[in-house]
């Protein structure tokens, strides 16, 4: 079936099968490599993306149903690796607070925290933690991507 | 997990989309049940139809004083509903609530009606406040009242070309849902949801048994005067709750007796 989407703000389109997965299009054909695939059965949140400005879970949507939206992936949020004044400030965040170990689950918690900074610009604790429940850390315990989240808030908020 | 070979089919409308359904054809709302099912190939499906854009059941309005919430309405659409939170709370604070903020940006509390899990709240809570399901198939549309959906263990009375266009929620005084979980946003280990309205308090059960449990000994005996504390000892009468890791089948009747407390002591005055 063919199908157009934006991605990251550019257009693609292209003819896939039904049953290709969203994590599947980003990963393998174009070649979207932040998005992880962790638990693929829909629990762990590594594939997170934003559909039409909401986070989805791209291992339990199919690429077809995407066809004519808008996803943005964790690249999104990256800039110059040696020049950390052009990420996002959720990136910039979670490196100052060492909110990363391994790394697996980051870019599906910085999309998740994306999603949840766009409805609520100055979550508290509570709604962090609430906010990032799609999303699982086997690292960090969870303590320094709260406060990486709710830093970035501040910075984001202050921003003009 | 790559599911096996569909067909894939996003109708216009709801006339189109009971066309195409039939034999070997599944009905796609969020997939949030589906989708994960087909990935483990515990099910199977030659074609799907995504009805998950079709604005004609992505609507919410009060009909004569029930609630109609449209069939692609997702949870997440309905906890922001002002008339969902100004009619049915009980159902807002679930779509707020249930799962993680991604299922609920894709989930429908009608797509979980008809995935029929005795385990899942919209289940539950459909069965307590009396809700129907209006149906449209090739023979026409029909409501089917919650109590005559489910038929078993993720099944229910409905055929494989009903489309259900929308979830109808009778007028109500109060209702509430408790659930115990071992993390909060995992299925409920047992749940309860006590509704007040018209006729007295009814009471259903989620993961005590096949399908979501009327608990009408404990609705009995509060039309007979006993106390809500005294109503609750009786919410496991009946019930045949699952045996597993997330729990004995004796902790469960246990805590259906809990969080039948705790949702009566909600809605009692
Ligand atoms: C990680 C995760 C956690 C979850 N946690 C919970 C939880 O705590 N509690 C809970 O209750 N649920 C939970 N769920 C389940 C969730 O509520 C799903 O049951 C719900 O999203 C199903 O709705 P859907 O729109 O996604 O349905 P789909 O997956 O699209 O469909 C489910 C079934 O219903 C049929 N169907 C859907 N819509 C219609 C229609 N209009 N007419 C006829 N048939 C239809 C489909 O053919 C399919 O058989 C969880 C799911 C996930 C992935
Ligand atoms: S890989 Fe999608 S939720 Fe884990
Ligand atoms: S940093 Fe390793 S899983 Fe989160």
């Amino acid at each position: 079936m063919k199908i157009s989407l934006i991605v990251n703000g550019t257009l693609w389109q292209g003819d896939v099968e039904p049953r290709l997965l969203l994590a599947h299009l980003l990963r393998e054909r174009l070649r979207l490599t932040a998005t992880r695939i962790g638990c693929d059965t829909s629990f762990c949140g590594a594939c997170t993306v934003l559909l039409d400005g909401r986070t989805v879970k791209s291992c339990t949507v199919l690429a077809v149903q995407a066809d004519g939206g808008s996803v943005t992936t964790a690249e999104s949020l990256a800039g110059d690796p040696d020049d950390p004044a052009t990420w996002h400030p959720l990136a910039r965040a979670f490196r100052a607070h060492h909110a990363l170990q391994c790394g697996f689950c980051t870019s599906g918690m910085l999309v998740a925290a994306a999603g949840l900074l766009a409805g609520d610009p100055d979550p508290d604790e509570d709604a962090v933690r609430h906010g990032l429940e799609g999303n699982i850390c086997r690292c960090t315990g969870y303590g320094r991507i709260v406060d990486a989240v709710t830093g970035a808030a501040a910075e984001m908020r202050s921003a003009p | 997990m790559i599911p096996a070979r569909f067909d894939y089919l996003r109708p216009d409308g709801v006339d189109e989309a009971v066309a195409l359904l039939g034999p070997g054809t599944r009905v796609l709302a969020g997939g949030h049940s589906l989708i994960p099912a087909l990935k483990l190939r515990q099910t199977t499906a030659a074609r799907l139809v995504d009805v998950g854009r079709l604005a004609a059941l992505r609507t919410v309005e009060l009909d004569a004083g029930v609630l109609v919430i449209g069939a692609a309405v997702t949870y997440a659409e309905l906890a922001a509903h002002p008339l969902v939170r100004r009619h049915c709370p009980v159902l807002a604070r679930l779509g707020g609530r249930v799962a993680d903020p991604q299922v609920r940006h894709r989930g429908t509390p009608a797509g979980a009606l008809a995935h029929a899990d005795p385990a899942g709240d919209a289940p539950a809570i459909a069965l307590a406040l009396g809700v129907e399901v209006a149906v449209r198939s090739a023979a026409g549309s029909r409501t089917v009242p919650a109590g005559a959906l489910f038929t078993g263990r993720r099944e229910t009375s409905l055929r494989a070309g009903d489309l259900v266009t929308a979830i109808r929620v009778p007028a109500h005084d109060a209702a509430w849902y408790e659930k115990f979980t071992r993390v909060s946003h995992m299925w409920a280990i047992a749940g309860a949801c006590a509704v007040r309205g018209p006729s007295g308090v009814r009471v259903a059960l989620a993961n005590v048994a096949a399908t979501p449990w009327r608990a009408t000994g404990v609705e009995g005996a509060l039309r007979d005067g006993a106390t809500p504390a005294e109503a609750a000892a009786l919410a496991a009468d009946g019930t045949d709750p699952p045996d597993d890791v997330h729990g004995p089948a004796a902790y469960r009747r246990h805590l259906a007796r809990v969080v039948t407390g705790r949702a009566l002591a909600r809605v009692t005055p």
